[in-house]
Formats: structure tokens, sequence, C-alpha cells
């Protein structure tokens, strides 16, 4: 897992500005520490179920928390958490149509354009399929990506793509419907196809396409995410507090 | 333990946390605890899964079978691609590590079906002819390239729901596909085309047969979305049966 992680530093270094992974890593020990001796480390142990009030307080200011449920517990939050990321992904590539890079070739533009209908068209077909259970639209956060900055832009597009697909090859195994795990199957060769695209104009001639942090060389295995995983990678992105923690596989 | 509630305690202590722990700490953090956590299915252990779980099904090996045929296929076609020396030193990298990917699914499934694995058949690259300068010709070659991708991704996602019955499974078909997706894409992109598939438009057809569809759950989403038929068709790779791949993958079986 080592050599996966470090193959996307660089990006999220870019995205992030942000010191050493050891330097966080470090940071992350002290904040279990303050927080266990402060005890609040132990009183999150014991909430199996998110406390609405808690899970509201720690929203940012002014937003609401969107709880999906038992991810895993029926179809339905699972095309919930699917639309999230969904809204995610659409939000950012329009954003990035709208205020284009200094530099964007022709071409870019087209794939940028094409992947950015992709995502629209995801996204509204999993809010008219859940219909009234929909969570609410999002309100994406992208106030740490430079639009302008056409490596930054780029490599943001790939964290959201390769999150997406690892996100979906993660969350096939709670869904129970044969016709929405293949709905899902449908949508997640395309974003795995994105992934490889804008890897591509990354670095062009490159293996990065389906790169060995993403794929495992040994076995050809590409990464997979849980929700609680996902949902963590993507909350900086995100202004409302998403809980989506409770994983149940069917049996 | 929840880890959420964790960081969301945390971040009433420091607003900030979020931004102090910076990406690649969550990625260690999680990545550490939360797989070892929830997946059962570390590639390693792929096997004894495996194992128990189509010993149990006879659908779960069929699938797998099938899977392997296609990786047979495909590897066998890259290693002879490479070795026949006509891939440039552009495109070598991505044949490399296609090549890569699809020894590694080969053995992968193999190992795990044991004796119960088929043999690898003997393969015709020229399809009888059609593609007959298949290894002198880098333009056919990348032709016949993209074809086996595109049908693979369609090929899995046709699978997929007969693997409902083995979550470890289908988890790791899926785990394949977009490898494949991602492959393809590749191939497409190096010959000029596309990364998605537009409409049914590609060669040979019936790779790319039915793949035009404009409605998902009943919904027709030009309609939802008013954007272009193009798009919607882009937007989804559709499922092939197995009869569908069968027919593709017949003419290169010698």
């Amino acid at each position: 897992m080592e050599n996966q992680s470090n193959g996307h530093t660089d990006v999220r270094q870019m995205l992030t500005g942000k010191e050493s992974a050891a330097l966080g890593r470090r940071m992350f020990m002290r904040y279990l520490g303050v927080t266990a001796a402060a005890g609040v480390a132990l009183s999150a142990c014991q909430n199996e179920i998110v406390d609405p009030t808690a899970a509201a307080r720690s929203a940012r200011e002014g937003f609401r928390t969107i709880d999906f449920g038992d991810v895993g517990n029926n179809d339905v939050t699972v095309l919930n958490y699917a639309y999230a990321l969904e809204q995610l992904e659409a939000a950012f590539y329009t954003q990035v149509i709208a205020t284009p890079y200094s530099g964007m070739t022709d071409m870019e533009r087209r794939i940028l354009t094409d992947i950015r209908d992709h995502e629209i068209i995801h996204r509204d077909l999993f809010k008219a399929a859940i219909g009234s259970a929909a969570i609410p639209g999002l309100t994406p956060d992208f106030s740490s990506i430079n639009f302008s900055n056409r490596a930054a832009v780029l490599g943001a597009a790939r964290l959201f793509e390769n999150i997406g697909v690892s996100a979906y090859n993660g969350a096939g195994q709670f869904i129970m419907s044969a016709d929405y795990l293949t709905l899902a199957g449908k949508i997640v060769s395309v974003e795995a196809r994105h992934a490889s695209i804008i890897s591509t104009l990354i670095d062009p001639q490159s293996r990065s396409f389906a790169g060995d942090d993403v794929i495992f060389p040994s076995t050809g295995l590409e990464e997979i995410r849980v929700p609680v995983e996902v949902l963590a990678l993507v909350t900086p992105y995100i202004k409302e507090t998403l809980n989506g923690m409770n994983v149940r596989r069917r049996a | 333990m929840n880890l959420q509630n964790i960081l969301n305690e945390i971040e009433k202590v420091d607003a900030d946390v979020y931004e102090r722990l910076d990406h690649v700490t969550r990625r260690h953090v999680f990545q550490g605890w939360m797989k070892k956590a929830f997946l059962g299915t570390a590639p390693l252990a792929f096997s004894a899964v495996l194992n128990k779980a189509y010993a149990q099904n006879n659908v779960v090996a069929e699938v797998l079978n099938f899977a392997l045929t296609l990786e047979y296929l495909e590897a066998e076609f890259y290693n002879r691609s490479l070795a026949a020396g006509i891939i440039p030193a552009m495109a070598r990298p991505y044949y490399e590590q296609i090549a890569k990917h699809e020894n590694a699914h080969v053995d992968l499934l193999k190992g795990a079906l044991g004796s119960a694995a088929v043999m690898k058949p003997n393969f015709d690259f020229t399809a009888k002819g059609t593609f007959g300068d298949v290894f002198t010709n880098v333009q056919t070659n990348y032709t016949v390239a993209q074809a086996f991708e595109d049908t693979g991704v369609r090929a899995y996602k046709g699978q997929a729901a007969r693997l409902l019955v083995s979550p470890e499974v289908l988890t790791i078909a899926l785990q394949i596909h977009s490898v494949e997706a991602r492959h393809a894409a590749r191939i497409r992109y190096l010959r000029g085309e596309k990364g998605w598939i537009t409409l049914a438009n590609g060669a040979p057809q019936g790779v790319y047969a039915g793949d035009e569809a404009l409605s998902q759950a009943g919904i027709d989403l030009v309609q939802l979305t008013g954007l272009s038929a193009t798009a919607v068709s882009e937007a989804f790779d559709e499922p092939l049966t197995r009869e569908a791949v069968l027919a593709i993958v017949t003419p290169f079986f010698a």
C-alpha cells in the first residue's frame, strides 16, 4: 500500500501546498494524543450511530449535515452515495469549463467538456432515479484548487476520478439489486476511462493511465475504497458534512 | 469504533483539523486502518476466498473461467505484439503496462480456479485472415487491441450481476473491470479516438453493438438533461452477454 500512497503525494501536495506526509502523520498522532487526553476519542467510540446534534455542530458554519444512514443497508443509500460523488464531479468540471486554466488547448477543452457532460448526466440520472429520497444538492468547496493553473486542475481531476473509480469498485458489494449493480458498472468504467485520459494529459508518455499507484502491480487489480474512506477524502471539497459510516455488507 | 465520529470530535476541539491533516496523512490513516478492518479480500488471500466461493457455487467458477479465457486472449495478444517488434518506442510503455496487468489477471484467475481452470486455447489473432497483418502493421494491431479492451469492459460488466452470490468475487471482478476500461481508453487515445465510446461507433461492429443506449433505469436522459445523444451514450458503457462476447472472440480461436 505504501507505493500507492506515494503515487499521489505530488498531486496532493500540489492541491494543498501542505508539508510532507511524515510531518502530517506526526501531527495526526499529536491530535489523537490531544483528543484522547481530553476524553473525546473515547466518547466517539461509543457513538455507534452518529449523534445528529454532535454531527451538526461539526458541520461548517451554516451548512447542514447529511446522513446517508447505513450505506449498504438498502440500495437507496448506495445510490445517494453515488449521487453525492457525481454532484462533486459535475460541479468541479462545470467550474473547470467556466473558468478555463491558462493555456487550455482545444483538445483539452473538448475532453474536459465531454467529461463535464458525462458527470452531469450521471448526477441527473441519480437524482431522478432516487426521487424524493435523494439527498439535497451539495455545496462544493473548491477553494483549495487554483482553477487558473493547469497542473492544479488536472491533478484535482485525476484525484476525483481515482476516488470515484475506487468508490464504485468498493460499493458494488453493498448493492442488492442486479439492475443497480449493472447500472453502477456502466458508470464506473466510464469514470475509469476519464481517469485514464486525465492521467495521460498530465503525463503523456507514461504508464500513469493505469499506474502502479492505483493498480496493484502483482495482481492487476485496481484499488477499492469503502464509504468511510471515500467520504473522508471528499470532505475537504464539500461544505456539508457527510455521514455514511455504518457499513454493512449484504450477507 | 467510528472514525468519522472521532474526526468530528477532533473538529470540535480544532476547527481546522481537516486543513491540518493533509491528504497524504488521511490516506495513510484510512488505508492502514480501514482496509484491514473492512476488507477481507487482500489480493494475497484471494485464492483462499475464491476456493471457498466457487466450491459452493458453479456459477462463480463458470464466470471466472469465462473471464480467464478473455484474459488468456488479451495476455497472449500483448505478449506476442511486444515480441513482434512492431510497437514503436512511444507506445511500448502502454503495451508493457497493459501486458503486465493481463498476465497478472491470468495468474490470479488461474491460481484461484486451481484444477477447475480452463486450459489456454490456441489463438489466431488474424481472426481467420480478417486482421492478416496484425503482427506486422501496428495500426491493425491497435485496432485489435482496442476491440479486445472494449469487449473486455463490456464482458465483465455483463457478468457482474451473476456474482451477486459472492460479494468477495464480485469485488475482484470489479477491480479487473475498471483496469480494462483504463486500458481501453488509453488505446483509443493512442489511435486518435475519444477515450469513451460514442453511440455504437467502432469496429468490429459486434464490439459496439447496443452501446448507443440513451435511457438508463427507464429514464430518457436526453430528455432529462437536454444534453446530446452523443454525450448520453458516452456516459455509460453497456454490458454484453456471454453469447455476444463469444461471438466476437470466437474468430480469434484457432
